[in-house]
């Protein structure tokens, strides 16, 4: 690891304004930041400890829902009573990720903001088109990880499993930077490769996630997080799906369906959740929402399984959240 | 003085990993283990001896040595996979303060990503990685091929400058064509493949070198402590005897620690430039680059039998890749005897790594390629692939454990037509088999001795390499001495301690336990002398258990174990023993069920129970040899669903030079596992380290068949695979 300034600071604003600086990255759990830069993925000159901050290491209940602070461990949300029963889908996706001892330690901030895991991207001797470099390699080379849904010219999917759920459960980010705070849909904060090929947020140099909100679900809501990956201790989605749905007796009303695992952003479905809505959940409109979900798939040479299984695990995620029973 | 009595024995021995049958010439000298039933320790289950030391961090692994004025080195690897190097600058590495030794002169052309470009030793670790980014290397990138299958086409870049494709050579016996042309036979032809997979050692490779004039002192983590001495000997001009080898504990090696390899020469050699201490300890990326990995191999393959299901002729065709090295050989027809076969197999180089000795070598590759075409070929026939192979195995023992493990894993309740499981998520039962020799060799010298105080003290320079051999060099001792395991203080892992071989082919306990049990009964045979005298009893008499010695048949006079040393001079009993062949026997057999869940859907495979069974002659330490089988089940299992090396055609680098993408099971990913230690009454030990590994995989990949129907003809077995033979990609 190359060697680096550390900065403590005490306030947002002292942190924003060292962030500014170039060469400067934020660290909070640090699982996935010191992981990148003992590999030489990225060598910082300063490294801002967000974990100084104070106040943004609790989960707050109001009337209209749940503030959740950027430094919030996993373990922290997974393990929250109010979370697991009013917003299944997110403790769920908390659950999902990587190891207990990961879980301890990662904050919600950082998994939202954390790097993609494209094994082209994270070689420090791959000059690929996400760092700078002239060509995307997943696109002749091995791809079964990759996306299945992306404009181009990148096809990484993003790796975290709680923002399909927070997604599908209508959060907010809240933004610190240089000219104050700002709010955006989570939903928004998240940007395709064609909008934003370097980086895969708004997040402008100097700006931090500092809170997470998530509206109270209205009456009748259940949710679900599923992922599937090639083995469960410590992996990473080959496909999930957050469903978020508000059912009024057999009828769902709204829904919202969200995929991880395959496009560089979590895949907001309105087509699939369209297939729900003014229906009862039958396991005919919930492979109706599957299909749906992966309409729009253009696989590339090694990740076709993905769309089946996209289709799969929708349709599951929308029964088990159905039944409000976890899968 | 009289002729000495030899006999002609089949063994098997281990050179750097390569295991073959040989038939030596061996003294003949009577010899007996005796009745196990009335075994105090031997055959029990042991606790570990260093279990405590282990779980409380006391044990000292070469990663924790630390010594005064200690360097760190750092190798500076190849980040190209083919390329020659125009020249090296390491003038500002040099001036780096804290840097105390480089090195540059290893090679002028690298042929993979990782392989070794220049060295440093440095203060810290952090220092060490610096002064290699500061180490100038202009290389002239030159063509690469990384996959067997480009490595094949007659165009594709010359790894080492001849063809990429050896051997091919036809081995044949019987008529295979006329076989294969009977019109009263089922004939089965596929494809079947096994990628290469990484050892995954959780202690990396590395050493401590201390010089002291010009003597060395090198702690290793190895499994062969002479081979370390002799290879850091010829590699450095000094004599063998000048250098010492320590490997207390050491977390695995599974084949690809034998000998100093490059990185202990290194090692040595930066800790002679800089006059001071260096532990070199590889990292996990390192691991994955460099320091081996087991061959993956594809076989094209004809099988035919019988329309009763005696099997008949095989034929393969068959192709590895032992990357910069070679050895991806198999052994087909695997396991059951056909009369008519014909093989041919070809090595193929690759600008990845060498290959190396990983646990069973080419018997898991072997396995699934042989039992996965007898399901096949039984689904043919219409036949029950158990009864297929109760039908043309000949192997007794075998013959019982099918039986067993047919009963334990509930046989009957596979799906009589493969496919035929209702629902959504199908579950599958599924066979396979394992053969191996386990037979140890000659020239073990290991020490027994008693004090006058009573303690007793054996000596052997051997390693555990986590297997267990600690354990049983103890309670061997203690069984003949009739005393508790805890008395005896069994020293092994220095070279300072007495020759013995390396740990590899299953040869350390067949080699090591004769010996020192010879010793301990040379050892007895002394001091019954002198109590004999004492008590004025036959020495035939003494009966040596519970800490004491006693007179039967007679006077019942005993000495409690310290009474009896007492009688010793000062000098107390020092003994060696000697190998003695008819201690240990040769061949031994295993079989594995394995129960499965498919999802259809996800195309998930969950592995839900593996039945284990394993025979290696008389059980030394039970709960080790348990030990033994739910580790090869554990690496078997990643080999069927987890693991694969994955190399990039465009930029010729691994992919997954990690534990990341690099897949191993954890906790959630296991089974229920049943390890049945199948006592094969011959009197005689043998070893059975590896085959625990073999048949896992075929057994998982039949049990998926058997579940869906559908062959997986390549490991590992993933949702997209399996999706795809389910014919919805």
């Amino acid at each position: 690891m190359k060697a680096f300034a550390y900065h403590q600071p005490r306030t947002v604003a002292d942190a924003v304004r060292l962030l500014s600086q170039r060469g400067t990255m934020a660290i909070a759990g640090g699982q996935d930041i010191l992981g990148a830069m003992k590999d030489g993925l990225f060598e910082p000159e300063h490294l801002v400890n967000l974990k100084s901050l104070p106040g943004l290491g609790d989960i707050k209940e109001t009337s209209t829902g749940l503030q959740i602070g950027a430094l919030v461990t996993l373990s922290d949300i997974a393990e929250h009573p109010v979370i697991r029963r009013d917003y299944t889908a997110l403790a769920e996706a908390a659950e999902a990720v990587a190891t207990l001892q990961i879980r301890n330690v990662g904050t919600i901030g950082g998994n939202l903001c954390q790097r993609p895991r494209c094994w082209y991207f994270r070689d420090p001797h791959v000059h690929c088109l996400k760092k700078g470099g002239d060509q995307c390699y997943a696109v002749r080379g091995d791809n079964r990880y990759h996306a299945i849904i992306s404009p181009g010219p990148c096809y990484i999917v993003h790796p975290s499993d709680c923002a399909p759920a927070l997604i599908a459960l209508g959060a907010k980010v809240t933004i610190a930077g240089a000219k104050g705070t700002r709010t955006v849909a989570l939903k928004h904060f998240f940007q395709m490769p064609d909008k934003n090929l370097k980086g895969e947020n708004v997040l402008q140099p100097g700006e931090v996630v500092t809170q997470i909100t998530v509206p109270k679900p209205k009456a009748g809501t259940r949710s679900t997080y599923l992922k599937v990956r090639e083995k469960d201790s410590f992996d990473w989605a080959l496909v999930s799906a957050a469903v978020v749905l508000q059912m009024q007796g057999e009828i769902c009303r709204a829904a919202t369906v969200v995929l991880g695992g395959v496009a560089p952003v979590p895949y907001d479905s309105a087509s699939a959740a369209k297939m729900l809505v003014g229906k009862p959940v039958t396991v005919q409109t919930a492979t109706a929402a599957g299909k749906a979900a992966v309409e729009q798939a253009t696989p590339l040479e090694h990740n076709a399984y993905k769309v089946p299984l996209a289709a799969a695990v929708v349709k599951r995620a929308v029964l088990a959240a159905a039944r409000g029973v976890r899968e | 003085m009289p002729q000495q009595k030899t006999k002609r024995i089949k063994t098997t021995i281990t050179v750097n990993g390569e295991t073959r049958e040989v038939e030596i010439e061996v003294p003949d000298i009577e010899a007996a283990w005796g009745d196990p039933r009335n075994m105090r320790w031997l055959g029990k289950r042991i606790p570990r001896v260093e279990g405590a030391d282990k779980v409380t961090g006391r044990a000292k692994y070469t990663y924790d040595i630390q010594l005064p004025g200690m360097l760190y080195g750092k190798i500076l690897r190849s980040p190209y996979p083919h390329a020659r190097i125009r020249s090296i600058d390491a003038s500002r590495a040099q001036r780096l303060p804290g840097v105390k030794a480089v090195i540059t002169d290893l090679t002028r052309e690298v042929k993979y990503v990782g392989e070794e470009v220049a060295a440093v030793a440095a203060v810290s670790e952090q220092v060490a990685r610096d002064a290699l980014k500061l180490i100038r290397v202009e290389y002239e990138p030159l063509p690469f091929v990384v996959t067997p299958e480009t490595a094949r086409e007659p165009s594709a870049p010359r790894v080492h400058g001849g063809q990429n494709v050896s051997g091919g050579n036809p081995r044949e016996r019987g008529d295979v064509d006329s076989a294969f042309r009977r019109s009263d036979v089922v004939v089965h032809e596929a494809t079947y493949s096994v990628p290469a997979r990484s050892h995954c050692c959780l202690e990396p490779h590395g050493l401590v070198c201390q010089w002291q004039g010009d003597k060395l002192v090198a702690w290793a983590s190895t499994q062969g402590i002479f081979s370390v001495r002799d290879e850091l000997a010829g590699a450095l001009g000094i004599p063998a005897s000048n250098v010492r080898v320590i490997c207390e504990h050491m977390g695995g090696g599974f084949g690809s620690k034998f000998g100093a390899r490059s990185e202990g020469v290194i090692c040595a050699r930066l800790a002679k430039h800089a006059g001071a201490p260096v532990k070199l300890m590889l990292e996990r990326e390192e691991e994955q680059l460099a320091t081996g990995y087991g061959p993956g191999v594809t076989a094209k393959v004809k099988i035919a039998a019988t329309r009763d299901g005696q099997l008949i002729a095989w034929e393969s065709e068959s192709y590895g890749s032992g990357g910069v090295g070679g050895g991806s050989g198999i052994p087909l027809p695997y396991i059951y005897p056909v009369p008519n076969v014909r093989t041919r197999h070809y090595d193929i180089a690759t600008n990845t790594g060498a290959s190396a000795a990983l646990r069973a070598p080419g018997h898991p590759q072997a396995s699934f390629i042989m039992e996965s075409a007898m399901d096949d070929l039984a689904h043919k026939l219409g036949m029950d692939p158990l009864e297929f192979r109760l039908k043309n195995d000949p192997n007794p023992v075998r013959q019982a454990e099918y039986r067993l493990g047919a009963e334990r894993i509930g046989w009957h309740r596979r799906n009589r037509v493969a496919g035929q499981a209702p629902g959504v998520v199908k579950r599958g039962l599924g066979v396979a088999s394992a053969i191996w020799g386990g037979g140890g060799g000659a020239g073990s010298r290991p020490t027994v001795r008693i004090d006058p105080d009573g303690s007793v003290e054996v000596r052997l320079g051997t390693q555990d390499l986590g297997t267990g051999t600690r354990t049983y060099v103890a309670a061997i001792v203690a069984e003949e001495l009739g005393l508790d395991i805890r008395q005896v203080k069994a020293l092994i892992g220095d070279t300072d301690y007495g020759y013995s071989g390396a740990s590899g082919g299953s040869t350390t306990t067949a080699s090591v336990a004769p010996a020192v049990k010879m010793a301990a009964m040379a050892a007895k045979e002394r001091l019954v002398a002198v109590v004999s005298q004492h008590l004025q009893a036959n020495p035939a008499d003494i009966v040596l258990a519970d800490g004491k010695l006693t007179a039967r048949g007679g006077s019942e006079k005993s000495l409690t174990w310290q009474q009896a040393c007492a009688l010793l001079g000062k000098e107390g009993i020092e003994v060696q023993g000697e190998w003695n062949a008819n201690l240990q026997g040769s061949g031994v057999a295993g079989c594995q069920f394995a129960e499965v869940e498919v999802d259809t859907e996800t195309g998930k495979v969950r592995v839900v129970k593996i039945v284990a069974i394993q025979d290696c002659g008389l059980v030394l330490n039970r709960l080790a040899v348990e030990s033994q089988i739910y580790g090869g089940v554990t690496q078997g299992l990643a080999m069927a669903l987890y693991e694969q090396r994955l190399f990039d055609e465009q930029t010729g680098r691994m992919l997954n030079a990690n534990l990341e993408e690099y897949k191993l099971p954890g906790s959630l990913d296991m089974p229920d596992v049943e390890a049945i230690v199948y006592d094969n009454p011959t009197g005689k030990v043998s070893g059975m380290g590896e085959p625990p590994v073999i048949p896992t995989a075929a057994a998982i990949g039949n049990a998926v068949f058997n579940a869906i129907g559908k062959r997986i003809h390549s490991l590992p077995i993933t949702p997209a695979k399996v999706l795809q033979a389910l014919g919805k990609v």
